[in-house]
């Protein structure tokens, strides 16, 4: 039966609280999620007060500072900084982001910080995301092709084939959208989720690309595409403002036009 | 329950019968409310009119189907326990069935 009450370890405690010190003016309070594996502790919600005056805009800018002045155990993925690399996914202010790309200024009152949700964490804020690399995987992500083009030539494309695939190749992977499915949640092990579809459907879309067919007939299957019901919570979170929903949609408008 | 060509076809005849159920049900409602049917006797002659008879089969068949399709992807969505899936998507397909059957058959009883 559809589980309602979290597992008893899932229950979040009030942790601990680092004031500020100083007499600062501009400051704000940060809340963040901590869980360890190395303890059989419940996890936490520690604050930090953080002086604005003294930090970057973003809040991947305040974890930062957090993590090298106030407490170094907190643990979180971060890369680029630059919205590119998609690592450091997680759930700001009600809303799964990327840190790097979420303005301080754009959250009223205290920011609170969760990993992505519905994922199983690893420590903090860093969710396991091997289940979902493994569906990435299933798709075959990359060219597939029967024929060799010409030697030594590319495989040309028309700037209108070209443009078939704007909006889904700057996806950057970092798994905002699946995470913020309540189908995905639901049932994350069967359904692929709208990241992983909407890679599926840059392969698709991709004029160089001769194994449509294949690839179309692997996704027709009940849980794997249609659990998808156009919830729109994938395209309403995408911190790169991709359309994951529409991608699914043209996978159900495909496979339509198949059978 | 679950073949793998099952995906499209479910998601269409549902979508198909949505649409069907538009004009069926703007139909009936409006003829209930047009004071078509306003007494015992009055429903009786409404129903045994052929057009009106055979809009209703239609709108009892699409409704059920319609009704049972939903409900299997709520089931499908949030039922976990493969052996209770299984019976309840069994339970609600003979439950349509049985509804859909008496629904059809008691409206040809009082047009026939």
């Amino acid at each position: 039966m559809a589980e309602f009450a979290l597992p008893k370890h899932s229950k979040i405690v009030k942790g601990i609280d680092y004031p500020l010190n100083n007499e600062a003016e501009n400051t704000k309070k940060i809340n963040v999620y901590r869980w360890s594996p190395d303890d059989d502790e419940n996890p936490r919600i520690d604050s930090y007060t953080i002086d604005l005056d003294q930090c970057g805009p973003m809040v991947l800018d305040a974890l930062i500072k957090i993590k090298q002045e106030i407490d170094s155990s907190l643990t979180f993925r971060r890369s680029c900084r630059e919205g590119i690399c998609g690592s450091c996914s997680m759930n700001i202010d009600g809303t799964n982001t990327l840190a790097c790309l979420k303005s301080i200024d754009d959250v009223k009152g205290d920011i609170n910080i969760y990993p992505l949700p519905h994922m199983e964490v690893i420590k903090d804020l860093v969710p396991d995301l091997s289940k979902a690399y493994e569906q990435l995987t299933s798709v075959k992500p990359w060219l597939q092709s029967k024929s060799d083009p010409e030697k030594g030539k590319s495989r040309k494309q028309s700037p209108k084939e070209r443009e078939k695939i704007d909006g889904l190749w700057e996806c950057v992977l970092c798994f905002s959208c699946s995470t913020s499915c309540p189908s995905y949640w639901w049932n994350g092990d069967k359904y692929l989720g709208p990241a992983v579809l909407l890679q599926a459907y840059r392969w698709i879309a991709d004029s160089r690309d001769e194994n449509t067919e294949q690839r179309l007939e692997e996704l027709e299957d009940s849980f794997k595409l249609y659990r998808c019901h156009t919830i729109m919570n994938c395209t309403k979170t995408c911190p790169k403002g991709l359309n994951p929903a529409k991608a699914i949609g043209e996978i159900k408008k495909l496979q339509l036009e198949r059978k | 329950m679950q073949s793998k060509s099952h995906g499209v076809a479910h998601w269409k005849l549902q979508r198909i019968s949505a649409i069907a159920m538009i004009p069926l049900v703007i139909w009936f409602v409006s003829s209930l409310t047009l004071s078509l049917i306003n007494s015992y006797d009055q429903s009786v002659a409404w129903l045994q009119n052929p057009l009106n008879a055979t809009g209703l089969v239609l709108l009892f068949g699409t409704l059920y189907f319609h009704a049972a399709s939903g409900l299997q992807v709520v089931i499908e969505d949030y039922v976990h326990n493969e052996g209770l899936k299984i019976m309840s998507l069994i339970l609600i397909k003979l439950l349509s069935i049985l509804l859909g059957v008496l629904s059809i058959l008691c409206v040809l009883k009082i047009y026939l």
